[in-house]
């Protein structure tokens, strides 16, 4: 019993060791790249931030990079509004076709983006939307939302419908049973969907390639454009700035906000 | 302050009817019980009141205002809930803040009516507490001085003492009843325990299906109830059916059971007695009967000792009936021994069948 129970762990430990291996080995590999001379991953190893000052001369990449930053923050703020308006919209109204809405949130998530990335450009082409920032940003409200959405849902389903009534029994208006009582027990919901709205838009290749015009895209398209066209350890150092950033990000709203412990 | 006026007031839900015109006056300054089963429309009629939801017709009127389509937040009414519904994410002296804030008070007004509520219920040190710091007890009266802290007009609450144990219910019977009467507000209290009903309100009204059966002070229910129901609802009885004789009742058998109280029905009807199990004297014999006496033979076919009285169950024709007796020390009857049961008229309450 006792040998088995010792294979059986070492086993798990191996396991997990392998799980970390596959996915944080190749992002500090590329880390350690971005500050190696050689281009082309040649040891031994020899430091230089050369690559890190040449990235700061791309600008086509700086564009790129603050493009995809500000449609990435602008999705996330419409819909964590959007998402919470609707949730609570879901919970506290019984409406004709609720079921049928609620129905509806799913398939935008299971649907292939290539998909949905088709269906939006030809759409967009179609009623003169057309393509640019305008597009992406639009497709990718679209597509975050049904996230927001869900994960506020989740989270409205563990709050007491009396505490609202108790709120309304002390003469508080429905804005203020809202603001006071219904959105500090929704708030780690509200978080965790916008961080979602935020990585389905910052990390968004497929559609925004589509929907993208030469001139203006957005961070994850330009990196395949440069890759495309020639690989550069620019590319590792913008990518090791952009983990290092939503790694610490993750990280401070884990404490924050107590994921998992919550009383 | 206020009373509370209910008049002729009906709810459905779909087929289900859930209030049918019920009529309530709830005086002004007193502690009312709404008892019934689950289903009796009790909590509905405690929602219909708060303003959680109106009625479909009928009147509800507080302080003589008409409120039934008034939305409960105008209402100024306090309502404690049967799981308190404290709000987590604030301390226990932010909640009872609450409903001054909300109303815009000043922060000094506030800061002084939110001590003087926790001192009300002895919790003046624990403000800075958040609720699930607190035990079960301790909730309750927080969400209690929560409340009470806007001065309403009616205080409501909805079955608040079925989450605590035993013996702190006893204690927060007390506890209650004591603020009631300090702050003398207008209380309408929901239960389905009748103990609850009988130890701590001025007046009870049962509900059943959605209806009022009866409604009075304690005493007036527990020794003159108007149905079999009420009768049995509320406290134990023991009920013989048979035919009016104008001043009681005659049983199948034959055998006359005289009643002193009750309805007046014309002779030959059909009817109920209702009588109290500890009204009754059990004796191993007739010995000498007082005249007057009602009496029956019957056999002890179970006894049920609870230290301060026995409960005797009697097998007399078909019928078991129950016989509470004080623990006085003297003779204890056996199982299976033959007995003779007497009763006064003045304890048999003559009620319509059914």
């Amino acid at each position: 019993m006792m040998a088995t129970t010792r294979i059986l762990e070492g086993l798990g430990r191996f396991y997990i060791g392998l799980l970390l291996a596959f996915l944080y080995l190749p992002i500090i590999i590329m880390a350690l790249m971005s500050f190696n001379v050689s281009p082309f991953y040649q040891l031994p190893f020899e430091w230089t931030t050369e690559w890190y000052a040449s990235l700061w001369q791309n600008d086509q990449l700086i564009a790129a990079t603050w493009n995809s930053v500000e449609i990435a923050v602008i999705t996330t703020i419409i819909c964590v509004v959007l998402g919470s308006a609707a949730s609570l919209a879901l919970y506290r109204y019984e409406f004709r076709g609720k079921k049928f809405l609620q129905a509806l949130l799913f398939p935008p998530i299971a649907i292939p983006w290539l998909i949905t990335g088709t269906a939006m450009l030809i759409f967009f082409f179609g009623v003169g939307i057309g393509r640019g920032l305008h597009a992406i940003l639009l497709g990718h409200v679209a597509l975050a939302l049904p996230y927001v959405i869900v994960v506020v849902s989740a989270r409205l389903q563990t709050f007491a419908p009396e505490l609202e009534e108790a709120a309304r029994s002390l003469g508080a208006n429905q804005w203020q049973v809202t603001r006071r009582v219904t959105l500090p027990w929704i708030m780690p919901g509200v978080i965790a969907g916008g961080l979602f709205a935020f990585a389905v838009s910052f990390d968004q290749f497929v559609v925004s390639y589509f929907l993208a015009t030469p001139g203006q895209t957005t961070l994850p398209v330009e990196i395949y454009a440069a890759i495309r066209k020639g690989f550069t350890p620019e590319i590792n150092a913008v990518s090791t700035i952009i983990i290092v950033v939503s790694m610490a990000l993750m990280l401070l709203t884990a404490r924050f906000f107590k994921f998992g412990g919550e009383k | 302050m206020a009373g509370v006026q209910v008049s002729n007031v009906s709810r459905s839900f779909g087929a289900h009817k859930a209030l049918d015109n019920v009529s309530i006056d709830f005086a002004d300054g007193g502690f009312y019980a709404l008892l019934g089963p689950s289903g009796s429309g009790k909590t509905t009629l405690l929602r219909q009141i708060a303003g959680f939801d109106f009625p479909d017709s009928g009147r509800i009127a507080i302080g003589g205002e008409s409120v039934e389509r008034v939305p409960v937040e105008k209402r100024r009414i306090g309502m404690v809930f049967q799981n308190y519904a404290l709000f987590p994410n604030m301390s226990v002296a932010d909640n009872v803040a609450f409903g001054l804030s909300v109303r815009g008070e000043a922060k000094a007004v506030i800061a002084t009516e939110v001590q003087r509520a926790l001192d009300l219920v002895q919790l003046g040190k624990l403000g800075g507490r958040r609720p699930h710091q607190l035990s079960g007890g301790q909730r309750q009266r927080v969400a209690l001085a929560r409340a009470i802290v806007t001065k309403p007009r009616v205080l409501l609450l909805d079955e608040p003492l079925g989450a605590l144990d035993k013996a702190l219910r006893v204690d927060m019977q007390i506890e209650l009843k004591r603020i009631q009467r300090e702050i003398g507000i207008t209380t309408i209290f929901v239960t389905h325990d009748q103990e609850e009903a009988l130890t701590m309100s001025d007046r009870i009204g049962i509900l059943r299906d959605g209806r009022l059966v009866q409604e009075g002070p304690p005493e007036e229910i527990y020794d003159r109830p108007k149905s079999e129901f009420a009768a049995t609802f509320l406290g134990d009885a023991n009920i013989f059916r048979g035919d009016t004789t104008g001043d009681g009742i005659r049983l199948a058998d034959g055998t006359a059971i005289a009643a002193g109280a009750g309805a007046k029905l014309a002779a030959g009807a059909k009817a109920s007695c209702a009588v109290r199990p500890e009204r009754i004297r059990i004796a191993r014999d007739a010995g000498t009967s007082d005249g007057s006496a009602n009496m029956l033979k019957g056999q002890v076919s179970k006894r049920i000792f609870a230290g301060n009285n026995s409960t005797y169950f009697v097998e007399r024709g078909g019928q078991t009936l129950k016989v509470i007796v004080q623990n006085t020390g003297k003779e204890r009857l056996a199982e299976g021994q033959d007995v003779v049961l007497r009763w006064s008229p003045e304890s048999t309450v003559l009620i319509v069948a059914g």
